[in-house]
C-alpha cells in the first residue's frame, strides 16, 4: 500500500494538466468539480498509505520511493523521491483533506468568475507543489515544492490582477518569500559541503553529528526561509496583503498549508536543531514574539480577512514557540487543529463576504447570527477552537505548546499566556462585530472611508462590477446598502463549513493529554530523543491549562464589554498606530525599498550610463579627435572595414575549401 | 551513421553555402526566400540533433574530429571536434537559429536579413567546434561580420551608434586575443622546436612560462569578457541588444554570448590552467558584481529590451562565477546554464519583439493590462519569466544551483554574495511584468492581439525545452560530465588547485558503525 505514495502528488497533477489543456472546454462548474474530484482521490490515496504506514511497527514506518535521477553532477545527487513516515504522512493528510474541503467551497465561491477554470488549475498545481513539499525525501525537492507553492500564491493572490493592489501584493508575497529562500539555498550548500548528500534520510542523521556551529549555520539559515514563507518576524509583511486572493486561496493556502511549510521544515530538521541548542532557543523566541505582536495588531483592524490574517501570523509564531522548546509534536498537534479552525474561520469570513455582496469592513456588518445560521453557528464554533475554550481543539494543542514552553523558560510562557489573552480578545471581537449587535449594514448608505484612516484598504476595492468576487449577484454590491438583505451562502459552501466545525470542535481528540496522546506517539520515531518531555505532574497540568483558560475568558470578557456593551469607546482602544500595524510597512518602504530604488536609479541612470558608458564614449571621442581623416567618414569607416573582414574571410574560406579537398 | 560523413563539416558547410544561396535567389520572391531560408536553417538543426543522437556520452575527449592540414607550414590544420561541453551549444544553435529566423517579422529585404543570418550560424557553429587556434579566430572574426549588418541594416533608431559600438569593442578585444594567439603559438615553437596552432598540442604541452601564460591568459580574457560580457565591459551589450531586430537580439543573446564564456573553458582554462586558478578570484569577483549589478541596473530600465538586456549581464555573471568556482558542479552548472540562458532569454527577446510588433514600443509605461486582452501571450511569458528567475521545476533552477552549490564548495563567499541575484531576479521581472500585464488593459492594450499560429509555433519548442530540461536535466548532464571532469583534471593537473572532497555521508556512518 505504501508504493501508491507517488499517485498522491501525481492525482493534482493529472488535474492540472487536464485543465490545463481542457479547463476551457470543461468549464464552471465542471471544471471545479473534476479539480476537486482529483484532490479528494488524493485524500483517498493518502488513507491507503497511511494504513500501510500504520500497519509497520514503530522503527520500521520509514519508506523511501525512488521515480528517477532529477539532478546528477559530480558527486551531488538528487532524486525524484519520496519519504513516508508518520511526519510526511501527518501533513499529506490535513493538506489533502482540509484541501478537498477547499476546493469543494471554491465551487460555490467562485461560481460565475469568468476565471473560474483557471482558478482551478492553479488550486491544483498549488495540491501538487504542496505535497511534493511534504512528501519529499530530500531538501531540494523539496525546496521544489516549496517554490512551486511560492509561485501558486503568487498566482493566486494576484488572480484578480485589474486590481493594483492585488497585483502588488502577490509581487511582494514572491519576493519576500524569496529573500527567505536565500537562506534555504544557502542552507543547502552547506549541508552538501558538510554531509555530501540532500537526502533526509541519511543526511539528517549525519547532520546531527556535526560541529555546533555548523549545525547552527544551518538551523538559522533554514529558519530564515521558515521564517519568510511561514510570515514571521520580520518577513511576515507580505501574508496581510495576500488576502487581496479571493477567500478560498486565503483559507487554503495562506491559513492552512502553506504557511505551514515552515513549520514543517523546521520539525523535520530536528536533529539539526537538536545539534545547535542556541538556535532553538532564538526560534523560540522570535516565534513567541510575532504572536504577540500579530496578535496586537489583529485587534484593531476592521477587515475581517485582516483580522484572520494577523491571527495566523500569530498562530504561526506559537508554532514556532513549540519548535524552539522541542515540543515538535505540540508543533504538528496545533498546526493540524489550526488548520481545522483557521481554514473554518477563513471559509466562514468568505461565507459572509459573499452573502454581503462583498463587503469586508466588520464595521458594517452586525446582526448577522440570524441571517446566516449556518456560517455564525460554524464560526462560533472556530472562535472557541481559536480562543482556547475547552473542550474544543485549539485549547488542547495550545496547551500542549504553552507547558513545553514553560519547561523551557517561564518567559516564553508568559509572552504565550498574554498572546493567548489577545487571541480570545480579537477573536471575541471579532464575532461580536459581525454576527451580534446592531446591523449596520441596513442602515446607513456606504460612506466614503477617509483614504488616509487607513494603512490599506478596508473593503475590496472597485472591479464588484467585473468579477464581483465570485458573488453571482454583483450588481447589488454597488451603492447604497440599505435595500438588500445578507444572505445565507448555498449548501455547497456550508457543508464544508459544518465538516470543518466538526474538526475544529473535536480535533483535540488527536492528541488529548489523558487520551495517551496519540498524535505524539505516532510522530515519536521522527524525533526520537529530540523530543521534549515535560515531566510536570498531573496537577500541575490542569494548573497551567485553568491559567490559559482563564486568559482566554478574561479576553473574551473584556471583548465583550467593549464591544457589546459599550463600557469603553471603540476607538480608545484601536488606536491609529495599531490599525497602520505598527507602520512595519511603511518603515520597510522607508529603510529598504526608497534606498534600494534610489541606488538602482543611480545604478542605471548616472553611473552606468555616464560613468562606465561615459568612459567608453570618451576613449572613442579621444580617439576620433586624434585621427584627422575619421571626421570625414565616421561610421562608412566601419562598415568598409567590416566588409573588408567580410570579403577576408570568404577568401580564407575558400582558400581552406581549395585546400582540404 | 555519422561516422561515415565529416557530420562536424557539414554543420559549418551547410549554413555557410546555404547563406550563398539564398543570396542568389531573387530578391522579389520573398516566400521563395522565407521557405529555403529556413528550410537550410532546419536541416542544420536536423544535423545537430543527428550529431546529438551519435554522440558517446561516456567519453570524454573529442569526438567526431575531421582533421586536415590546411596551411602546413604554419602548423594550421581544419580541425574540428566536438566534447560534451561544446555539444549543447552547437544543438542550441541549431534550434535557436530556424525560430530566429522564421520568428520575426522581417520589415524589408528578406534576402539579405536570412543570408546574413545563415552565414552567422555558420560562424557561430564553427567557434564551438573549432580545434585549431586559427581556424577558431577565423570563425570568430566572421560572426562579427553578420552580427554587425543584421544590426546596422535591421535594427532599430538608435542603431548606426549601437553597430560602432558592438564592432569596435569587439574588435579590440579580438585584437588583443590574436596577438595572444600569436604570442602563445610561437612561444610554444620556441619551446618544443614544433609550430603548431593544434589547440590540444598547445595545452597539454603547457610550454610557456608562468608569468608569461598570465599576460596570454589575460589577451585570451579581454577577448572573452567583452563578449560575455562582463562588468564593466559590458554597454556595448544594452545598446546591441536594444538596437538590433528580434532575430539578432535572440542570436546575440542565444549563442553570441556564449562565444565569450565558451572562450573561458575552451581556451582560457583549457590553454592557461595555472593562470585561471591565480585569477580565479579576480574573474569571480567580476562575474558576482555582475550578477548584482545587472540585476539592479535592470530593475530600472524603461525599455523592456534594455531590461531583458540587463538580466543577461546578470544572467552570465551567473556562469563566469560557475566556470572559475572551477568546480565539477560549478562548471557543469555553467555549461548548463549557457544552454538555459539561451533558450529562457531567446524566448523572452522573441516575446518582447511580439510585443513590440503590435505595440510599436518597447517602453514599460505605455503598456498594462495586457494579461486581459492576451491571456495565452501572458501565460507564455510568465513561464519564461519563471525560467529566468531560476523557478525550481523549470530549466533555469539547475543550472544556476549547480553553479552555486558548486562555488559555495571552493569559494564559499562569492557564492553567498551570488546568491543574492536569486532575489533581485524576482524583483525586476516580477516588476516588469506587473507594469506591463497587470492592471486594465486601456487604448492599443485593449486591443492587443493574442499569439498567433506561427508564434505558437515558434514558441512551443522553447516553452517545451523549459518545462523538460527543469523536470529531467539528466541526459544533458550526462553528457556534459565526463568532459567537466577531465578539464578539472586538467586544471588540477598543472596548478596547485585542488578540488575539495566532499565528506561523504556513507563513509560518515561507516564511521559510526565501527565507533559503536
Amino acid at each position: 500500500m505504501l508504493q501508491a505514495v507517488w499517485l498522491i502528488p501525481a492525482l493534482p497533477l493529472t488535474g492540472f494538466l487536464v485543465l490545463l489543456i481542457a479547463g476551457k472546454r470543461l468549464g464552471d462548474p465542471r471544471a471545479g468539480w473534476l479539480a476537486t474530484a482529483m484532490m479528494g482521490a488524493a485524500f483517498l490515496t493518502t488513507v491507503v498509505v497511511f494504513f500501510g504506514l500504520v500497519g509497520r511497527h514503530g522503527e520500521e514506518r520509514v519508506f523511501t520511493q525512488t521515480i528517477y535521477t532529477w539532478i546528477a553532477s559530480g558527486s551531488f545527487h538528487v532524486d525524484v523521491a519520496f519519504l513516508v513516515d508518520p511526519l510526511s504522512i501527518t501533513m499529506a493528510l490535513f493538506v489533502t483533506g482540509v484541501g478537498t474541503l477547499i476546493h469543494l467551497y471554491a465551487v460555490g465561491y467562485m461560481h460565475g468568475d469568468e476565471k473560474f477554470p483557471k482558478f482551478f488549475v492553479y488550486l491544483n498545481l498549488f495540491a501538487f507543489s504542496m505535497l511534493m513539499l511534504v512528501l519529499s525525501a530530500n531538501f531540494l525537492l523539496t525546496f521544489l515544492g516549496w517554490e512551486g507553492v511560492g509561485a501558486c500564491s503568487y498566482f493566486l493572490i494576484s488572480f484578480w490582477f485589474d486590481r493594483p493592489t492585488a497585483a502588488s501584493a502577490g509581487k511582494k508575497a514572491f519576493i519576500t518569500n524569496r529573500i527567505g529562500d536565500f537562506g534555504f539555498m544557502i542552507a543547502m550548500f552547506l549541508i552538501f559541503a558538510t554531509v555530501g548528500t540532500l537526502d533526509y534520510v541519511p543526511g539528517l542523521a549525519a547532520l546531527g553529528r556535526a560541529p555546533e556551529y555548523t549545525a547552527s549555520a544551518i538551523g538559522l539559515l533554514l529558519f530564515l526561509g521558515a521564517a519568510g514563507k511561514s510570515a514571521q518576524l520580520p518577513l511576515y509583511v507580505w501574508l496581510p496583503d495576500a488576502m487581496e486572493g479571493p477567500t478560498p486561496v486565503s483559507a487554503l493556502i495562506h491559513a492552512a498549508t502553506m504557511v505551514t511549510a515552515g513549520v514543517f521544515l523546521m520539525v523535520r530538521v530536528n536533529p539539526v536543531l537538536a545539534a545547535a541548542p542556541d538556535v532553538g532557543t532564538f526560534i523560540a523566541w522570535v516565534g513567541v514574539l510575532t504572536a504577540l505582536f500579530a496578535a496586537t495588531i489583529a485587534c484593531a483592524q476592521n477587515d475581517i480577512k485582516k483580522v484572520l490574517a494577523y491571527s495566523t501570523i500569530s498562530q504561526l509564531g506559537y508554532m514556532f514557540l513549540a519548535v524552539g522548546a522541542g515540543a515538535y509534536s505540540a508543533a504538528i498537534f496545533h498546526m493540524v487543529t489550526h488548520a481545522f479552525f483557521k481554514a473554518l474561520l477563513f471559509l466562514g469570513a468568505g461565507s459572509v463576504i459573499h452573502g454581503m455582496h462583498d463587503e469586508q469592513d466588520m464595521k458594517r456588518m452586525g446582526g448577522l447570527r440570524k441571517l446566516l445560521p449556518v456560517t455564525s453557528a460554524t464560526f462560533i464554533v472556530g472562535w472557541l477552537a481559536i480562543a482556547g475554550v475547552p473542550p474544543f481543539s485549539g485549547f488542547w494543542s495550545k496547551d500542549d505548546i504553552l507547558l513545553n514552553a514553560f519547561d523551557k523558560s517561564p518567559a516564553l510562557w508568559a509572552v504565550g499566556l498574554l498572546t493567548a489573552l489577545l487571541t480570545a480578545y480579537y477573536m471575541t471581537r471579532q464575532v461580536i462585530l459581525v454576527f451580534y449587535g446592531d446591523e449596520k449594514w441596513k442602515t446607513a448608505a456606504r460612506p466614503e472611508t477617509p483614504a488616509e484612516a487607513h494603512a490599506e484598504p478596508e473593503h475590496e476595492p472597485v472591479a464588484a462590477g467585473a468579477h464581483g468576487g465570485g458573488s453571482p449577484d454583483p450588481a447589488a454590491a454597488h451603492g447604497a446598502h440599505g435595500d438588500f438583505k445578507p444572505h445565507e451562502s448555498p449548501r455547497i459552501m456550508t457543508i464544508p463549513l459544518v465538516i470543518l466545525a466538526v474538526l475544529a470542535a473535536f480535533g483535540g481528540l488527536l492528541n488529548l493529554p489523558f487520551g495517551g496522546t496519540p498524535l505524539e506517539h505516532w510522530l515519536e520515531p521522527v524525533f526520537g530523543e529530540n523530543l521534549r518531555h515535560v515531566t510536570s505532574s498531573g496537577g500541575s497540568k490542569v494548573v497551567f491549562a485553568t491559567l490559559a483558560f482563564a486568559a482566554a475568558v478574561f479576553g473574551g470578557l473584556v471583548a465583550a464589554a467593549i464591544y457589546r456593551r459599550h463600557r469603553i469607546a471603540e476607538a480608545r482602544v484601536e488606536p491609529r498606530i495599531l490599525q497602520r500595524a505598527w507602520l512595519i510597512d511603511e518603515l520597510y518602504q522607508k529603510v529598504i525599498a526608497h534606498p534600494g530604488q534610489a541606488l538602482s536609479q543611480w545604478l542605471a541612470s548616472v553611473f552606468d550610463a555616464k560613468v562606465i558608458d561615459g568612459a567608453v564614449n570618451g576613449v572613442a571621442s579621444l580617439v576620433r579627435a586624434g585621427g584627422t581623416r575619421l571626421r570625414v567618414v565616421q561610421s562608412g569607416f566601419v562598415r568598409s572595414y567590416a566588409l573588408a573582414v567580410a570579403l577576408g574571410a570568404v577568401g580564407i574560406l575558400a582558400f581552406a575549401l581549395v585546400r582540404s579537398l | 551513421m555519422a561516422g561515415d560523413i565529416p557530420i562536424l563539416t557539414l554543420l559549418v558547410f551547410v549554413p555557410a553555402l546555404g547563406a550563398g544561396v539564398v543570396a542568389l535567389l531573387p530578391k522579389e520572391r520573398d516566400d521563395v526566400v522565407a521557405r529555403v531560408g529556413l528550410g537550410i536553417a532546419l536541416l542544420v538543426g536536423l544535423l545537430s540533433l543527428i550529431l546529438l543522437f551519435d554522440f558517446d556520452r561516456g567519453e570524454a575527449g573529442f569526438q567526431f574530429v575531421s582533421a586536415h592540414p590546411w596551411i602546413e607550414s604554419f602548423g594550421i590544420s581544419w580541425k574540428l571536434g566536438v566534447d560534451g561541453i561544446s555539444l549543447f551549444l552547437v544543438v542550441l544553435s541549431g534550434i535557436l537559429f530556424p525560430l530566429a529566423i522564421a520568428g520575426p517579422h522581417v520589415h524589408h529585404d528578406r534576402k539579405g536579413y536570412v543570408s546574413w543570418m545563415l552565414l552567422l550560424e555558420a560562424g557561430c557553429i564553427g567557434v564551438f567546434l573549432s580545434l585549431d587556434l586559427f581556424l577558431f579566430f577565423l570563425f570568430w572574426e566572421i560572426v562579427l561580420v553578420p552580427m554587425y549588418f543584421l544590426i546596422g541594416g535591421w535594427g532599430y533608431e538608435r542603431r548606426v551608434y549601437a553597430t560602432l559600438k558592438f564592432f569596435i569593442y569587439t574588435m579590440l578585444g579580438s585584437a588583443l586575443m590574436l596577438v595572444g594567439i600569436l604570442a602563445l603559438v610561437f612561444l610554444s615553437q620556441k619551446a618544443t622546436g614544433k609550430l603548431t596552432f593544434d589547440l590540444v598540442s598547445l595545452a597539454e604541452g603547457q610550454s610557456v612560462a608562468e608569468s608569461t601564460a598570465r599576460w596570454l591568459f589575460l589577451a585570451f580574457a579581454a577577448s572573452f569578457a567583452i563578449k560575455c560580457p562582463i562588468f564593466p565591459v559590458h554597454t556595448w551589450l544594452p545598446d546591441a541588444h536594444t538596437e538590433a531586430p528580434t532575430g539578432g537580439s535572440v542570436i546575440l543573446a542565444g549563442v553570441l554570448l556564449k562565444l565569450g564564456t565558451y572562450g573561458f573553458l575552451r581556451f582560457g582554462l583549457y590553454l592557461f590552467p595555472k593562470a585561471a586558478v591565480d585569477l580565479a578570484p579576480l574573474f569571480l569577483t567580476l562575474g558576482v558584481i555582475g550578477i548584482i549589478y545587472g540585476a539592479l541596473v535592470a530593475t530600472m530600465q524603461k525599455d523592456l529590451k534594455r531590461l531583458v538586456a540587463y538580466s543577461s549581464v546578470a544572467h552570465l555573471g551567473f556562469i563566469v562565477v560557475g566556470i572559475f568556482g572551477l568546480s565539477h558542479q560549478g562548471l557543469q552548472g555553467g555549461v548548463l546554464q549557457m544552454i538555459n540562458h539561451g533558450i529562457s532569454t531567446g524566448a523572452l527577446f522573441l516575446l518582447v519583439g511580439m510585443v513590440y510588433e503590435r505595440r510599436h514600443t518597447r517602453l514599460i509605461a505605455e503598456m498594462g493590462g495586457i494579461q486581459k486582452s492576451a491571456p495565452l501571450f501572458a501565460a507564455v511569458f510568465t513561464v519564461v519569466m519563471l525560467s529566468s528567475i531560476g523557478l525550481p521545476g523549470l530549466n533555469g533552477f539547475v543550472g544556476e544551483f549547480l553553479v552555486l552549490l558548486g562555488t559555495f564548495v571552493t569559494h564559499r563567499w562569492w557564492a553567498v554574495v551570488g546568491t543574492v541575484g536569486v532575489i533581485l531576479a524576482a524583483i525586476y521581472l516580477l516588476w516588469a511584468y506587473q507594469r506591463v500585464f497587470h492592471g486594465v488593459p486601456e487604448g492599443a492594450n485593449a486591443t492587443f492581439q493574442e499569439m498567433t499560429m506561427r508564434e505558437r509555433a515558434v514558441m512551443a519548442p522553447l516553452v517545451i525545452l523549459i518545462v523538460a530540461l527543469g523536470v529531467y536535466p539528466k541526459p544533458m548532464l550526462d553528457r556534459i560530465s565526463p568532459a567537466v571532469d577531465k578539464l578539472v583534471a586538467h586544471v588540477e593537473a598543472h596548478s596547485d588547485f585542488k578540488e575539495p572532497v566532499i565528506p561523504s555521508v556513507d563513509v560518515d556512518l561507516a564511521a559510526a558503525e565501527e565507533g559503536h
